[in-house]
């Protein structure tokens, strides 16, 4: 065999080395210390009736997941549709933690763009977002019924991000019981 | 010309073809990559002032304006951190809209306005351009980063 | 019901694309007749199944049932019933089966017209499309499937991306996915060969029309695709550059060197090992170009990051695909390798050439489109690489092979005679150095691209007029009928072709140097001058199309005191996206183009209104339409029926004799 024959291979072996590569970096991935530990109490205002309030202990007892958003988030709006569609399917509970936001821009947002959400509170200083270790939105956070954390997805939620991960997940803390 | 002879001209000329392309590419590299910067970056002086990169991010609300002339608009563009005055001259595409994603591409003068030749919204009212939406997350981390260390 | 049926024909066209895979293979390498046979029929069987698949997925389409998650997705309910069926094709899956529709229909072509192959040649062939199409198929059902329900299902649709809501959209994917997909004949031929181990003038000669047609093809595509691009995106650039492009722009640049390499192994029997490295490399590179488009991962790589499922069975099928092509070639091709030799001035050594040429700049652009994702991929930064770039590696390679291009046919195979070829073209050259230099300050317009472009145009003209009255002269008595009926379609062919590519460079000189664009403010009642010609705004109406509201303007166009044209720009909005679009209005002349677009309407009531001059833009599309003309004429050239019956024949009578 001479060894000019294989220069090709070579050269596609060295670009397939880079797609590779470029196929491992998930900038999506980042470890979670929170996931199954119990999620971090709170208790904030509602978006819609500022004198309402809600926390943990009011979600106890069903499998629920917590979306991180702002009016201000860009990817927000690209994973928007898919929350629309979950909400549709209404498959369990979907609360809104609205994140360092203004009440009248959160509104507007939700007006304009639909809402998805069971429930929305208000994170205006963003102290709860920071107890549940939120480093960029949007996040979604998936609680059990015991209000302990089991999954946490980083970025804007895909349609196959509900389908293979979410909707299994779900599936199977609701049968756990 | 005998074989031989034939053989070591085509190799050279073969060899010195290849070192003009890649002469070429690599001058063409150089003087023509378009850098990306994000709002935050070119506030903090990390831009090149007078040569051509993209800005990407978010048309601030409420920022654009339209010169008497109708065709010279000015806007902000921002990744929700610093904002960047932006001066451009033309029509502008369809999806450009305030709140809305944008990259623009131009140079930096010395007074800090970006004059850009060029603004890019992509053509799909759920997309958002990679470069825009990586300056408004990157902006958020590091924003919620300075939160958690305070 | 029928999206079901659709899958499980789907199902059934895998399997028996697998069948086509395996069966023949096994029967050529043990010479046995009746396990080859099973290719044709199976290969046959797939298209049915394949194309009553994508039938049924139309059918969801035209019926709107959006209990389809495709059709849910991509159509609407109002929206026209053309666009219900091309909207089919508007997004990942249904693409995919449009590729894997198309590549079962060049299959088939295969075994329709080649029925003259030596069978185990025909069985390798049909294997390794099989091979393909079961690669296809299997990330289409795993990864990607077409049929997926949505339950419950929605009321209405959110309607196919109105950019895609456009005649041109309706034949360019077809058109490009014919030309990539055309690629995978020319590469099942020149791995056969490779398997087999025999590669002769006999080879060429089989693929040879199969290369021309694909290539037709994707000419024809990215010709469309650029086309559409120029009205369209409103601002009447025709092209870009952009990784999109550029991936169906670098299998066209290989393909154009493998139809001249093949000519060179057919008539010389040289080149071969090359030719076969061609063959794989465009199919790979259509390959890879579908794949970097459809993934996404070119726009971003976190795109591709979304799914890794997809990208890592795009990956895996890549490298399987070439992978395994590439350490075949390295194998076997040196037992191929031979051919006669050449001198330094022949046609051998000029087509070697421009092959080289053609190869370095798809290269170039290759690195061009993958830079940024490399430099992202491995987090140093985020770059892009634009036309600037393109343009300044592009023209100093190609300059050479339009140079080269008009030499190749006045010079003789194996060798020639430098000082003939030189008194025979001296006067062109001199005269297309004039022509150049003098159109270009008669044009007042004296740049270096522009001296270069029309000198190339004028030589490659006064070339092919050159090439064609040697052709008479080699016949002086015979009337021009019998000369013209003499020359095979072939020669036409090249000769269309070439002449398509002048053509071509006139087009691209002239609209890059003299266009010229202006964006004004216009009230109802004014008049903006450009060029000439006088634009006089008349208004702005509202009118309504089938899914859209539309703002429509009159502007009436005047030279002097002669009426031009009356342009109707529109603004639309598509109601079910809410997704707002240019519409332009182009007066389309033989010497230029009026191009006029409605941007925003200011608060005082007045329009923003963008007036382009495009000189020769016509020219552009001329160009290349002559090239896909020229490209019919060769493949349509009788000596390949002619000899490739007579060499069946032979191949049988050999058979009986041994």
């Amino acid at each position: 065999m001479k060894a000019k024959f294989l220069v090709p291979l070579a050269l596609f072996l060295v670009l397939v080395g880079f797609l590779g590569y470029g196929l491992t970096l998930n900038p999506r991935e980042v470890p979670s210390p929170l996931v199954d530990k119990p999620a971090p109490e709170f208790r904030l205002a509602t978006l819609a009736a500022p004198d309402t309030e809600i926390g943990l202990a009011d979600m106890r007892g069903q499998v629920w997941l917590l979306n991180v958003w702002a009016s201000w988030c860009v990817s927000c709006r690209q994973e928007h549709p898919v929350l629309m569609q979950f909400a549709r399917d209404n498959v369990v509970p979907l609360v809104g933690l609205n994140y360092k936001d203004t009440r009248p821009e959160a509104l507007g947002w939700l007006k304009e763009h639909g809402d998805p959400y069971s429930v929305s509170v208000v994170d205006a200083d963003g102290r709860v977002g920071i107890d549940f270790g939120v480093y960029g939105v949007p996040e979604t956070f998936l609680i059990d019924r015991e209000g302990v954390v089991r999954y946490k997805h980083i970025g804007p939620v895909t349609p196959e991000a509900v389908r293979d991960v979410l909707l299994p997940k779900i599936a199977e803390l609701s049968r756990a019981s | 010309m005998k074989p031989r002879s034939k053989r070591l001209v085509l190799l050279g000329g073969a060899v010195a073809l290849l070192v003009g392309a890649v002469a070429l590419v690599l001058s063409a590299f150089q003087q023509n990559l378009v850098f990306f910067h994000t709002p935050t970056e070119v506030a903090a002086g990390k831009a090149p002032v007078g040569k051509t990169f993209r800005i990407g991010g978010m048309v601030e609300t409420g920022s654009v304006r339209r010169e008497a002339d109708g065709v010279t608009v000015r806007f902000a563009i921002t990744d929700t951190a610093k904002a960047i005055p932006v001066s451009y001259k033309g029509s502008l595409p369809d999806l450009f809209s305030e709140g809305k994603g944008a990259v623009v591409q131009g140079t930096l003068g010395p007074d800090g306005q970006f004059r850009a030749s060029e603004v890019l919204a992509k053509h799909d009212e759920n997309y958002m351009p990679p470069e825009a939406q990586h300056a408004v997350d990157q902006a958020q981390a590091q924003k919620a980063a300075e939160t958690v260390q305070q | 019901m029928i999206p079901e049926l659709g899958h499980f024909s789907l199902i059934l066209a895998l399997i028996l694309s697998l069948v086509q895979a395996i069966v023949p293979m096994i029967g050529a390498n043990r010479n046995r007749l009746a396990l080859m046979a099973v290719g044709r029929p199976a290969a046959q069987g797939q298209f049915l199944f394949i194309a009553f698949a994508f039938g049924c997925l139309t059918w969801a389409f035209i019926t709107s049932d959006f209990s389809l998650q495709l059709a849910a997705v991509n159509s609407h309910t109002d929206t026209p019933l053309i666009y219900k069926i091309t909207g089919v094709w508007g997004n990942h899956e249904g693409s995919l089966l449009l590729w894997a529709l198309s590549l079962s229909l060049w299959t088939v072509a295969v075994t329709v017209f080649s029925r003259n192959l030596p069978e185990p040649f025909m069985a390798r062939v049909l294997g390794v499309l099989g091979w393909i199409s079961a690669g296809f198929l299997s990330f289409t059902l795993v990864t990607s499937n077409p049929f997926e329900r949505l339950i419950p299902a929605v009321a209405e649709g959110r309607d196919l991306n109105p950019l895609l809501q456009d005649p041109g959209m309706i034949i360019h994917p077809p058109l490009l996915y014919m030309g990539y997909v055309g690629f995978s004949v020319a590469f099942a031929f020149a791995i056969a060969a490779l398997l087999s181990g025999r590669m002769d003038a006999a080879w060429a000669r089989w693929s040879r029309p199969w290369t021309t047609v694909a290539w037709v093809f994707l000419t024809a595509g990215i010709t469309v695709g650029s086309g559409w691009a120029y009205y369209e995106l409103g601002w009447g650039g025709w092209w870009f550059w952009d990784p999109v492009e550029n991936a169906s722009f670098m299998p066209w640049l290989l393909g154009t060197a493998l139809v001249h390499s093949l000519a060179v192994t057919e008539k010389r029997g040289a080149f071969r090992s090359w030719t076969i490295l061609l063959a794989i490399s465009a199919f790979s590179l259509s390959l890879l170009g579908t794949f970097l488009v459809r993934s996404g991962v070119i726009t971003s790589v976190h795109a591709f990051a979304t799914d890794p499922r997809r990208g890592l069975f795009i990956l895996a099928l890549l490298v399987l695909v070439i992978g395994i092509s590439l350490a075949l070639f390295a194998w076997r091709a040196p037992k191929l390798a031979g051919g006669g030799s050449f001198g330094l001035v022949s046609r051998d050594s000029t087509l070697l050439g421009n092959n080289v040429l053609l190869a370095v700049a798809t290269g170039s652009v290759l690195l061009g489109t993958l830079y940024p994702m490399f430099l992202d991929a491995l987090g140093l930064g985020k770059i892009s690489v634009g036309p600037p770039y393109f343009e300044a590696v592009f023209v100093p390679l190609m300059a050479p092979v339009v140079a080269l291009m008009v030499i190749g046919p006045f010079v003789r195979w194996k060798g020639d005679d430098v000082k003939r070829v030189l008194r025979l073209l001296a006067p062109a050259i001199v005269a297309s150095l004039v022509l150049g230099v003098g159109i270009a300050f008669a044009i007042g317009h004296v740049t270096v691209r522009t001296v270069l472009g029309l000198t190339l145009a004028a030589w490659v003209l006064l070339g092919s007029a050159k090439l064609l009255a040697t052709r008479f002269a080699e016949r002086r008595g015979a009337d021009v009928g019998t000369t013209l009926r003499g020359i095979p379609a072939a020669w036409w062919g090249m000769w269309l072709a070439h002449l398509g590519i002048g053509v071509f460079i006139i087009g691209v000189t002239m609209v890059n140097s003299l266009n010229e664009r202006v964006d004004v403010k216009m009230h109802a009642g004014d008049s903006a001058h450009l060029a000439g010609y006088t634009f006089k705004f008349v208004g702005v109406a509202d009118a309504a199309g089938a899914n859209y509201d539309a703002a429509r303007a009159t502007i009436e166009v005047t030279r002097g005191d002669v009426a031009v044209a009356t342009l109707t720009p529109e603004k639309r909005v598509y109601v079910a996206q809410q997704m707002p679009m240019t519409e332009a209005a182009i007066d389309i002349g033989p010497f230029r183009d009026i191009y006029v677009n409605l941007g925003d309407q200011l608060e005082d009531g007045a329009w923003v209104v963008g007036l382009f001059y495009k000189p020769f833009i016509s020219w552009v599309w001329l160009g290349c339409l002559l090239m896909g003309i020229g490209g019919v004429f060769a493949a349509s050239d009788r000596r390949y029926r002619r000899l490739a019956q007579r060499e069946a024949a032979a191949a049988v009578a050999a058979r009986q004799t041994t």
